[in-house]
């Protein structure tokens, strides 16, 4: 399994300040594979993906991609690295002064010496991966929710990257470009041979298109495993996150002192 | 009692020391535009996209400025002179005034309120909207690519739009003192050919505006690079952005001056 790893997460840790993130993270992730990373808000899931990306630099432990320790590269060697990585942000952060076909050839003209007409064609090719071909010259601020995601999709495969992050790539989309956005991340993943990760809440849409799955809480690896492994999973946490559990391990209460104390009826108690 | 000046000592310590860092953050910040503009000099047309949004933009309201700058100038300055028989020198008064300081430092204002803010609220939006994170993560440097071409955009344009705020302005004299008053256009237009100095005033009225331009433009990248990501961050980076630049603006002035016209009659 390590010799096929592109992504090696080994014994990672991180810090704002004194606030401790993640605390002795281990991953493996294979090439070719789709891995979800799910967790609670604040978990530390961004985080994770800045830190794969070397955004940010680990207080212990680190990242190998391809081969190569994240956080000892240069920053040009870092460079060259991420022209091997993509990633979807939240809402797509597509430059809202550039048209949907000069967003999707940006890295092309930036990285590449191609000619201009074979700029187009692939910039067609990728726009058509992602259904949007015929929306190559609208701007960003005509595009829907969706729509934005799938450029910003379309943008991330540009150079056929050997990974993807996908940073809540469900967020806010109606039904049917969940769906949408769901199937191409599966399918793309598929095409280009790359590896995916998928930082996301959704846990039935993610379930139905990931090889694998890991949960974060409390800054470790609380549960992973495959899809099935998940569902049937009767772990506390797993269980809660999976069926949506009010109540369980993460709990509905903000930690506080006794209610009765609170609203000072201690001392009628009779 | 005590309690509350040791605190408010406590408070002025605390905002000098952070004053402080950010001074050197934004030197630092200024050395690295200048490190990584080789791209804006490789690819040019990165500049001159830009000069489009901050100079061209910026043109309406310094032509309309410098008119109305100029016909104050032409008017107060007929009124005072006159009292002494000296409406002759009117033009001499009207060209000096704007190109030593106010065609340099109005402009910059102006340029300041137009294009800093608009460049400071753009950079900071695309923070907010992680445009520049997205940036990066396609390892394309966001201050060679985004922040040096608008950082020379603006050293480029405040020259030009200082000059032409002055020219507007002498013509702005010459309308209401030649065309309305009736002051004699030959002693109008020799006075002036004859007082300003090519060396002392209008290549010092040049200088002033470079300063100005570097001073305006690099605020605005810095504050805008620097705005919290949030909707008050970059409305506060863009207030900032104009209150600093006009200080800057009327603090170099004195300097510049100081040093320029020392001495000179």
């Amino acid at each position: 399994m390590t010799s096929e790893s592109l992504i090696e997460v080994n014994n990672l840790s991180f810090s704002y300040d004194t606030r401790p993130i993640l605390n002795g993270v281990n991953m493996r992730m294979q090439r070719g594979q789709v891995v979800a990373i799910m967790g609670g808000s604040g978990s530390g899931k961004t985080t994770l993906l800045r830190l794969i990306s070397g955004a940010i630099q680990p207080t212990s432990g680190h990242v190998k991609f391809a081969g190569e320790v994240v956080h000892e590269l240069s920053r040009d060697a870092l460079f060259r690295l991420r022209r091997k990585m993509g990633m979807l942000f939240q809402f797509g952060a597509l430059f809202t002064d550039l048209s949907v076909y000069d967003n999707v050839a940006f890295q092309m003209r930036e990285h590449t010496n191609l000619p201009e007409s074979m700029i187009r064609d692939l910039v067609l090719m990728k726009l058509h991966a992602v259904g949007l071909r015929g929306a190559h010259h609208l701007m960003p601020n005509e595009l829907s929710g969706g729509m934005a995601r799938r450029v910003a999709l379309a943008r991330s495969i540009a150079l056929d990257p050997m990974l993807i992050m996908y940073d809540e790539p469900f967020t806010g989309l109606d039904p049917i470009s969940l769906s949408v956005i769901g199937n191409l991340i599966r399918r793309l993943t598929d095409a280009l041979g790359m590896t995916s990760i998928v930082v996301t809440h959704d846990v039935q849409e993610s379930l139905k298109i990931v090889d694998y799955v890991y949960f974060i809480a409390d800054g470790v690896i609380a549960a992973h495993g495959t899809p099935k492994e998940v569902r049937e999973s009767v772990a506390p946490f797993v269980h809660q996150f999976v069926h949506g559990e009010e109540d369980g391990p993460v709990p509905f209460h903000y930690p506080a002192q006794s209610y009765e104390k609170d609203l000072e009826l201690e001392d009628c108690r009779v | 009692m005590f309690r509350h000046a040791l605190s408010a000592i406590q408070n002025i310590g605390h905002r000098v020391i952070e004053g402080m860092w950010r001074l050197g953050h934004a030197s630092r910040f200024f050395i690295l535009v200048l490190l990584k503009s080789g791209t804006s000099l490789r690819r040019f047309g990165l500049v001159i996209r830009e000069l489009y949004f901050t100079g061209v933009l910026s043109l309406i309201i310094i032509v309309v400025s410098g008119l109305f700058v100029g016909m104050v100038l032409g008017l107060q300055g007929y009124e005072t002179l006159q009292k002494y028989g000296s409406e002759s020198a009117v033009g001499t008064l009207v060209a000096l005034s704007l190109v030593r300081e106010l065609g340099p430092v109005v402009a910059a204002l102006l340029f300041a309120s137009r294009a800093g803010s608009a460049i400071t609220a753009e950079i900071g939006l695309m923070k907010a909207t992680e445009q520049l994170a997205a940036m990066g993560m396609m390892a394309v440097d966001p201050v060679s690519r985004v922040v040096a071409p608008r950082f020379w955009s603006g050293v480029i344009s405040m020259p030009l739009l200082a000059a032409i705020f002055s020219v507007m302005g002498v013509y702005g004299g010459y309308l209401v003192t030649v065309v309305f008053i009736g002051v004699d256009e030959g002693t109008y237009w020799s006075q002036m050919q004859s007082a300003v100095d090519f060396r002392f005033d209008i290549l010092n009225g040049f200088i002033k505006s470079c300063f100005f331009g570097v001073a305006v433009t690099a605020i605005a990248v810095f504050e805008g690079y620097d705005a919290p990501p949030t909707a008050e961050g970059v409305s506060g980076a863009t207030t900032r952005t104009v209150v600093s630049s006009s200080l800057v603006i009327l603090g170099l002035d004195f300097i510049l001056t100081a040093f320029m016209f020392r001495g000179v009659s």
